[in-house]
């Protein structure tokens, strides 16, 4: 399903992926593949302990091994006032190397320099931290209590990071007492790791200017740029961010970690390029983890099922720092989207997160920032609503949907949903996968004891963040930008400041300037990642890049087309007024014979360009008027062993509105490796630790990645409704699969065994907790008879 | 994932290979497929001071198929296993499903079915499988070359009868009998993980349709595979019936002793013993006709 495309006519074309040959042949460019003369390896010694004072850290032993050169501890760092790193949100700040006591296990205690990686790990192998353990706060409800102080260095003496919340508490309450139906559910989004492919890592050296060159796996080059130079003084024109080739990054590769900061004071302090590659264990261990949500989550709704209010209060581990990278007004990002896809009179959510003796994070794992969350919190708790009502779910679903006629929305919880056609979208889907066929199997299979479960998602996600009067990092507005540069052959070249980690930008962004100057993709050049090149951008996370970056490019495009156009009047011997754009290419108005293409004008810009300034380019900073709201309608069909709790997904389809889409080909990719992380987050994956803070799954054995083996057969389609404020009408994709998809396969599970008087599985739904969700259903029957 | 420093010696014969370990004793590990071996150096869980690669002796890789007995040598891979021109023959059906179970197939085109006895993990999958089908493992030492029955050689958990010092170089499955079949059956989380649970069977059918002779392991049930006397001792001589499963299926969950771990409880691991059993009872049975 793919398809060549010449000049114009670029978008909604399944091109192939300009990328793709490098990739498939191992020709991609990785942090690691980056070596330097002189080069050390640093090697990061951590924690065993998730809670202790650190009594002593003796060097000694390590700097005798063969090939190392330097050890630098928290002190070090702390003398040199780097000892502690801000966060994104500008919320907490994060120790760089632990200072005085470790707070997680895992966490970095100091940092070793050698001539190769295998002196490196023998060196952090002979230091002798002596330490003496603290008792530990392993679960956020234990920190409520504050018995523990955990944070000594904070002005506030408590546990407790912040209390956001939005909507109206009051009559949200009143109008839930008043409900005549009212259900109440308890849902945990478990601690889930994006855990990308390519670890973490960086090489940094000073150049013979002084000039810090710093390789670096990163989302968001330029905000690395900037960080860094807050943090350690360098001047701005001074740090080059280079972030080649990503093997993913899934919000992992968002945030500066501490490691970052040890291998610049090293490159700095030894006078030598340093390469830090974190290990798989490092990686799970550390970096930013994602949800780790507790919600209670409460529908009111009419007898008939009409939803009359919807309030949601959670509470949220965060582990030892607040390491969210979540835009600054808000700590827990866009979880107001928790009303959903429905018309809601009246909501409240409220967030209250707290400190634990876990690796810090909160980071948006192929989501737009706590969406995943809120989405799966009422897409699941509507199910609950369903069987207490004896209404068929997508019934529910489909009574309380914000009307195609209703859009612009403005939601409870404060959005304005730019567009949709839920109910269409629910149709095709319903339609899709045979759901009157379905259910009559179901019926035949329920009177034969056999348990088989049909399961809905029908989500909104808000996305693209973001409009500057809301949104920022470190006071950076969340706007995006592209440069683009038309060669005298109509050859081009795009830069800007999204990162792709696997996203196809160098094809859909090509896709975009073609389509908008009547080019060919193929002599588009797309450039992303490099500090110096690019114009400003905020980076690639949250489903922005198409949403802001992709504007920005149509738009830059646009401004070519606008200079053309005078070029094109000069060719056409008419004043401009008399040249229209028709067709990709350039008429004198109402005379389709006298035309002139963008390379025919794209040569006169540098030839024989009249009047006019020589050359061919602009650049476009794209300030988003709001945010964009993709949706869709997820089904699951699923079918239970009994006696082994095995779920087998005989069926998914997704049918995604995103918008206009750009590349076909590589919006199913999306979808597809969206899905398989929905599917494992719904069905294998979590954080785990035990009652002690250690932490369960270090490695690939225990936290489990699907493989082709595990992933089930996918089946996608699609709704177009544009959007109506993005120049080109797109919403972005990237991340509806995985913010849609775990409500879907839970509700399989649960519908599947609801005739067993099963109303809600905890993720991850394991074979285990469904073979128990059954025994124990079996064991009380009779005496648990619901009347 | 870097492993501690270490001395590689590659043997260019069995007689070098054996002399390098006696020389090096417990500080040498022999390589064959490495699949276990290396992860663990490079975790630094394993830390062998010198490694005896023995993937240059083409002799030890043979599948040699004898009138009595299958001899898998001590580099044979997985992958050969399940690729042999005899794999689908009824009688071999227990090693059929196990060589397509093992691990991940880039794991199998590596590992070894000797070296996985070797390692003797306690939710290995050949171990299980060795024990239903009676095999015998035949170990180098000083005093020459012995065959150790696989009961004796599984002494605990990462342990065998292979002493320090010596190696071995095949394993020998009994040719299974006419009318005998078998099966496989693991649950585990994804390919490639350890079994959750897992359970190999064996029977042999007489000529009146009655179990002849029956083979019931069971894998991650305890610190190394276990056989499960009571299932076979319930089977034996019996004719094939939904009740005589069930005691054999019973007696495996009783037999299994599981550790707890992120797989699972040691109550839903002894469950899965049962039903696995059950289910490859119910397999081999129908491979050779009998449902039950």
């Amino acid at each position: 399903m793919s398809a060549d495309v010449k000049a114009g006519h670029a978008i909604g074309v399944a091109m192939k992926r300009k990328e793709d040959p490098r990739f498939v042949q191992g020709k991609g460019h990785y942090v690691d593949d980056f070596s330097f003369p002189g080069m050390l390896f640093m090697a990061l010694v951590r924690s065993p302990y998730p809670h202790a004072t650190i009594k002593s850290i003796d060097i000694s032993a390590a700097m005798k091994v063969p090939g190392v050169k330097a050890v630098i501890t928290g002190k070090d760092l702390e003398a040199a006032g780097l000892g502690w790193l801000p966060t994104f949100h500008g919320l907490d700040k994060q120790m760089v190397l632990a200072i005085g006591k470790v707070l997680f296990q895992y966490q970095e205690v100091a940092a070793v320099f050698a001539e190769s990686r295998e002196a490196a790990a023998d060196g952090a192998e002979q230091v002798q931290v002596d330490y003496d353990p603290l008792p530990v706060v392993a679960d956020p409800f234990a920190s409520k209590t504050d018995t523990v102080l955990l944070r000594p260095d904070r002005e506030q003496k408590t546990n407790h990071i912040y209390h956001w919340e939005v909507g109206d508490r009051d009559r949200t309450d009143q109008t839930l007492a008043k409900s005549a139906k009212r259900v109440k559910q308890r849902i945990w989004f478990q601690r889930c790791h994006p855990a990308p492919l390519e670890p973490c890592g960086c090489v940094a050296f000073f150049d013979t200017m002084g000039r810090l060159q710093f390789y670096v796996t990163s989302q968001a080059p330029h905000v690395y740029r900037t960080a860094l130079s807050l943090v350690t003084g360098i001047p701005e024109d001074r740090i080059h961010v280079i972030s080649p080739d990503i093997g993913g990054g899934f919000g992992n590769k968002v945030p500066v970690y501490p490691g970052y900061v040890c291998a610049v004071v090293g490159a700095l302090k030894l006078g030598h390029p340093v390469k830090w590659i974190e290990t798989r264990t490092e990686n799970l261990t550390s970096t930013g983890f994602a949800r780790d949500y507790h919600m209670d989550v409460e529908l009111g709704a009419t007898a008939d099922g009409k939803l009359t209010a919807v309030k949601v209060a959670t509470t949220a581990d965060h582990g030892a720092f607040d390491c969210a990278a979540d835009p600054t007004k808000y700590p827990a990002g866009m979880f107001g989207i928790c009303t959903g896809s429905y018309d809601v009179p009246v909501a409240h959510a409220e967030v209250d997160a707290y400190f634990t003796n876990k690796a810090p994070g909160g980071i948006a794992y192929r989501c737009s920032f706590r969406v995943t969350e809120a989405s799966y919190a009422i897409e699941r708790t509507m199910d609950v609503l369903a069987d207490e009502l004896g209404i068929d779910a997508v019934e529910l679903r489909r009574k309380n949907f914000v009307k195609k006629e209703q859009f612009p929305y403005a939601s409870a919880l404060g959005f304005t949903y730019d567009s949709g056609d839920y109910e269409k979208t629910l149709q095709k889907a319903l339609d899709t996968i045979g759901y009157q066929a379905l259910l009559k199997e179901q019926q035949e299979k329920r009177a034969r004891g056999e348990l088989m479960g049909i399961g809905f998602s029908t989500f909104t996600e808000v996305v693209g963040a973001g409009p500057s009067k809301h949104f920022d990092i470190l006071g950076i507005k969340m706007f995006d930008s592209a440069e683009i540069r038309i060669h005298p052959t109509g050859a081009g070249i795009v830069r800007a400041g999204t990162k792709s980690q696997g996203q196809g930008h160098e094809t859909t962004w090509a896709q975009i300037v073609a389509e908008e100057l009547g080019l060919d993709p193929q002599q588009i050049m797309v450039e992303e990642g490099d500090t110096d090149t690019a114009p400003y951008g905020l980076g690639t996370y949250a489903s922005r890049s198409t949403p802001v970056a992709g504007a920005a490019i149509a738009m830059a495009a646009r401004r070519i087309r606008e200079k053309a156009r005078k070029i094109a009047a000069h060719l056409l011997e008419v004043g401009e007024a008399d040249v229209e754009w028709v067709d990709y290419r350039f008429q004198v108005k109402g005379v389709p014979a006298k035309t002139v293409t963008m390379k025919e004008v794209a040569f006169a810009a540098y030839t024989n360009m009249a009047q006019n300034e020589p050359g061919l380019e602009a650049t476009f900073y794209y300030d988003p008027p709001n945010m964009t709201f993709p949706n869709g309608t997820y089904v699951a069909v699923v079918d239970v062993d009994r006696e082994t709790g095995e779920v087998k997904v005989r069926r998914f389809l997704a049918v995604d509105d995103c918008g206009t889409i750009i590349n076909p080909m590589i919006v199913e990719g999306q979808v597809h490796g969206g899905l398989t992380e929905g599917f494992a987050i719904a069905f294998m994956q979590e954080i785990q630790y035990d009652a002690d803070g250690n932490n369960l799954n270090t490695n690939f054995t225990d936290y489990l990645v699907p493989t082709a083996q595990e992933a089930p057969h996918w089946e996608t389609a699609q709704t177009v409704t544009p959007s109506p404020h993005h120049p080109i009408g797109a919403k972005g994709v990237g991340e509806s699969p995985n913010v849609g998809s775990p409500a879907a396969f839970v509700n399989a599970v649960v519908d599947a065994l609801s005739p067993l008087g099963v109303r809600h599985l905890e993720m991850p739904v394991t074979r285990e907790k469904v073979w128990r969700a059954i025994r124990e259903a079996e064991a009380g029957k009779g005496k648990a008879a619901r009347t | 994932m870097i492993p501690a420093a270490f001395d590689y010696i590659r043997a260019h014969s069995p007689d070098e290979a054996f002399s390098h370990l006696q020389q090096h004793g417990g500080d040498a590990r022999v390589l064959a497929g490495g699949q276990s071996l290396i992860p663990a150096m490079r975790f630094r869980l394993a830390r062998p001071a010198v490694l005896v690669d023995i993937n240059g002796l083409a002799d030890l890789g043979r599948l040699e198929l004898g009138r009595t007995a299958l001899a898998i040598g001590a580099i044979a891979r997985d992958s050969a296993i399940e690729r042999a021109p005899w794999i689908g023959e009824t009688r071999w059906s227990l090693l059929h499903d196990v060589s397509r179970v093992v691990a991940d197939p880039v794991v199998r085109q590596m590992g070894t079915v000797v070296g996985s006895l070797c390692h003797n993990d306690p939710s290995g999958d050949w171990t299980a499988v060795a024990l239903a089908a009676r095999a015998a493992v035949v170990v180098r030492g000083r005093q020459g070359t012995r065959t150790v029955p696989i009961d004796d050689f599984l002494v605990d958990s990462f342990t065998t009868a292979v002493g320090e010092g010596e190696m071995a170089l095949a394993v020998h499955f009994p040719v299974p009998g006419d009318r005998t079949a078998g099966s496989y059956q693991k649950v585990e989380r994804k390919v490639g993980d350890f079994a959750t649970a897992a359970a190999a069977v064996q029977v042999t059918l007489d000529g009146k349709g009655a179990i002849k002779e029956a083979g019931i392991a069971l894998s991650a049930a305890g610190p190394c595979a276990v056989r499960v006397t009571e299932a076979e001792q319930a089977l034996v001589g019996q004719k094939p019936t939904a009740d005589v499963i069930r005691a054999a299926a019973d007696a495996a969950s009783k037999r299994s002793e599981p550790q707890a771990d992120l797989r699972g409880s040691v109550e839903y691991k002894k469950n899965l013993a049962g039903v696995l059993v059950a289910r490859g009872l119910r397999q081999a049975l129908a491979r050779l006709g009998v449902q039950a």
